[in-house]
């Protein structure tokens, strides 16, 4: 991949920990990482019945704002997403594609009635911004327990996991195009 | 390890696009359906590990595509999707044997849980069937007994072509023992840790046959109900024993040999062509060149499955191993009734010695387990040995000095493996006597 990794952050959603979050990708992926402040259509994307935003759909609004064709964009925001089939979702990407999309709603403490605790919410942001662009650069989920690929689909899984791929994760990703 | 593959029949084209790539990025291998004809049709490519299927669909509901996906396949794992949480329907999917039924929207916890539940139960049905079929292997796995020549010479030739992939024609009298060899064919192999898969050709009607070397698809005849795999296909990886080979019909030996020929097949009513990797082992208790002479088997059959042939001989050829196979069957008998029978009498030996065993070593194994049924004490006697009425060897008493004669030649000649210079002077006799003795008593080497 010739192009950057760009964070795009949605709808006026900027928290203080940006850089934080720039420097945790940045210490993943050997590509640029550039920060963007984008506005999409969310209200098209919101399900009144369900009070949460179509994933599948603001990822595809988020597509269009690509900023090259050779690069990766991660869009982050903090609004309930889900997906038709499931309740919810903390993320999702296109598997070997351009783009992904996380969200911070369900990675809070206090979300599970519990006291906020920022650093917390940082490491879960990272895992799970790591997570998503894995897939975007063509890794399914990973058996191993502690790679950042770890399929997790609850908030204790999500801590379970380290940021960072395992080895055979890292080699197939060494191995691919999207890597050079 | 192949990946494994999931089934997603909804209507919904945002539900099918959305599990689609949630199990995409689960590394499966994904295919969608958006009613049942489309699933059942995708159905006929081959099985999948887990079929996602909605209940409520416009054209065939969801407990119509169930029963006829199991009629398909009537291992499919099917887990049931609702938006309605209908305790009815569901109820009635678990009694068609789904796996379970979640509603929509389903918790992603909860729907990795279940397909890992689910797969789980499903790697374990398999390996049951593949234990189920060890265990069938390893119990019939009888040690061969033989001490004699003859038998010895049998086991150089099973370990000579064992490590081959070669094709084998064992050969022998009925009871000889024609599996057995051909499982110790299989455990020295390097096919070992697949199946050998047992057929006999003398015992199924051409019809029955087919289907059950290749298998056939649902609705291929009457009574095919479910698509059920053949035996070739179940031998993939391993051995194919084909017994009676002697037996089976033109058709048969013309399909056989194009599958010998190509290793690849169709099911009966089916068109997949289906491959399979198997080495033929296979026996007959008939002379194959006096059928192809005859016209009965076909020579260029003859010519691909006679690579490599092993001539079992008949249990009176050997008399030198009925001590030790029937104190073999004695000891495993002994241990299966719970009985305390531990040898044969003196007596009893020498009966067993003289009898002329027309059924061979299954005839011996026969005649031990009734005298350890009947039997009293710890050892055999004459009287407790059900040798066939009217056999001249089994009278002993009864009989003259010269079938005793014959009878004591013969053995010596078999042990000896025919060679006559020796039998004479273990005989006591020289080589013209016993060659007059021969021609007199009608023995032939």
């Amino acid at each position: 991949m010739a192009g950057s990794i760009y964070l795009a952050y949605l709808n006026g959603y900027l928290p203080r920990w940006v850089t934080v979050l720039d420097r945790g990708i940045a210490d993943v992926f050997p590509f640029p990482v550039r920060r963007l402040e984008l506005h999409l259509d969310l209200h098209a994307t919101f399900s009144p019945d369900r009070k949460q935003y179509h994933a599948t759909l603001l990822l595809a609004g988020l597509l269009r704002h690509l900023p090259e064709p050779e690069s990766k964009i991660l869009g982050v925001t903090a609004v309930d997403l889900y997906a038709p089939v499931l309740t919810f979702v903390f993320g999702q990407s296109q598997l070997d594609g351009a783009g992904a999309v996380i969200s911070t709603y369900r990675l809070r403490q206090e979300y599970y009635g519990l006291r906020d605790d920022e650093g917390l919410l940082i490491d879960r942001a990272v895992k799970e911004a790591v997570h998503e662009l894995g897939h975007a650069f063509g890794l399914v989920h990973c058996p191993d327990f502690e790679c950042v690929m770890r399929a997790s689909s609850s908030i204790e899984e999500v801590d379970l996991k380290r940021s960072t791929f395992c080895p055979a994760c890292l080699a197939e990703l060494e191995a691919s195009s999207a890597w050079r | 390890m192949s990946k494994r593959k999931i089934l997603i029949v909804d209507d919904e084209v945002s539900v099918r696009q959305s599990l689609q790539e949630w199990f995409l990025e689960d590394a499966f291998d994904v295919e969608t359906a958006e009613d049942g004809a489309v699933a059942l049709r995708k159905m006929d490519a081959g099985p999948y590990d887990i079929i996602l299927l909605d209940l409520k669909m416009p054209g065939m509901d969801g407990i119509t595509v169930q029963k006829r996906i199991r009629d398909v396949d009537k291992d499919a794992c099917i887990i049931i999707l609702t938006a309605y949480a209908s305790v009815e329907t569901a109820v009635e999917a678990l009694k068609l044997g789904a796996f379970d039924y979640v509603t929509k929207p389903v918790d992603p916890d909860d729907l990795s849980n279940l397909v890992k539940n689910a797969l789980r139960q499903r790697e374990l049905s398999e390996e049951n069937v593949r234990l189920k079929e060890k265990v069938s292997e390893l119990a019939q796995a009888t040690p061969i007994i033989g001490e004699s020549p003859k038998m010895q010479r049998v086991f150089e030739l099973i370990r000579t072509v064992a490590e081959t992939d070669s094709t084998v024609v064992i050969r022998g009298e009925s009871g000889t023992g024609k599996e057995l060899i051909a499982r110790a064919i299989h455990a020295q192999s390097k096919r070992r840790f697949f199946p050998i898969v047992a057929v006999n050709a003398g015992s199924i009607p051409e019809t029955l046959l087919e289907s059950e070397l290749f298998g056939h698809e649902k609705g291929a005849f009457t009574g095919a109900q479910y698509r059920r795999k053949g035996k070739i296909e179940l031998a993939h990886g391993g051995t194919l024993f084909l017994d009676e080979i002697g037996d089976i019909t033109g058709k048969m030996q013309i399909d056989l040999l194009r599958v010998l020929e190509t290793k690849r097949f169709t099911r009966l009513g089916g068109n997949q062509e289906i491959t399979s990797d198997f080495r033929l082992v296979c026996a007959t208790h008939k002379n194959l060149e006096q059928l192809v002479q005859g016209g009965d088997f076909r020579e260029d059959l003859y010519y691909r499955i006679n690579v490599f042939s092993i001539e079992i001989p008949p249990l009176r050829e050997r008399t030198r191993d009925i001590p030790s196979l029937a104190q073999h069957f004695i000891a495993a008998y002994a241990r299966a009734m719970g009985k305390p029978v531990r040898s044969l009498s003196p007596e009893a030996q020498q009966l067993l010695e003289a009898y002329r065993w027309p059924g061979n070593v299954r005839e011996l194994e026969n005649a031990i387990e009734r005298a350890m049924v009947i039997g009293k004490g710890t050892t055999i006697e004459p009287e407790d040995l059900p040798l066939r009425a009217g056999s001249e060897e089994n009278q002993l008493s009864d009989r003259s000095l010269a079938d005793m004669e014959r009878v004591h030649i013969e053995r010596v000649l078999d042990e000896l493996d025919g060679n006559i210079t020796q039998a004479a002077r273990v005989l006591g006799i020289d080589r013209a006597t016993l060659y007059n003795k021969l021609k007199r008593y009608g023995i032939r080497r």
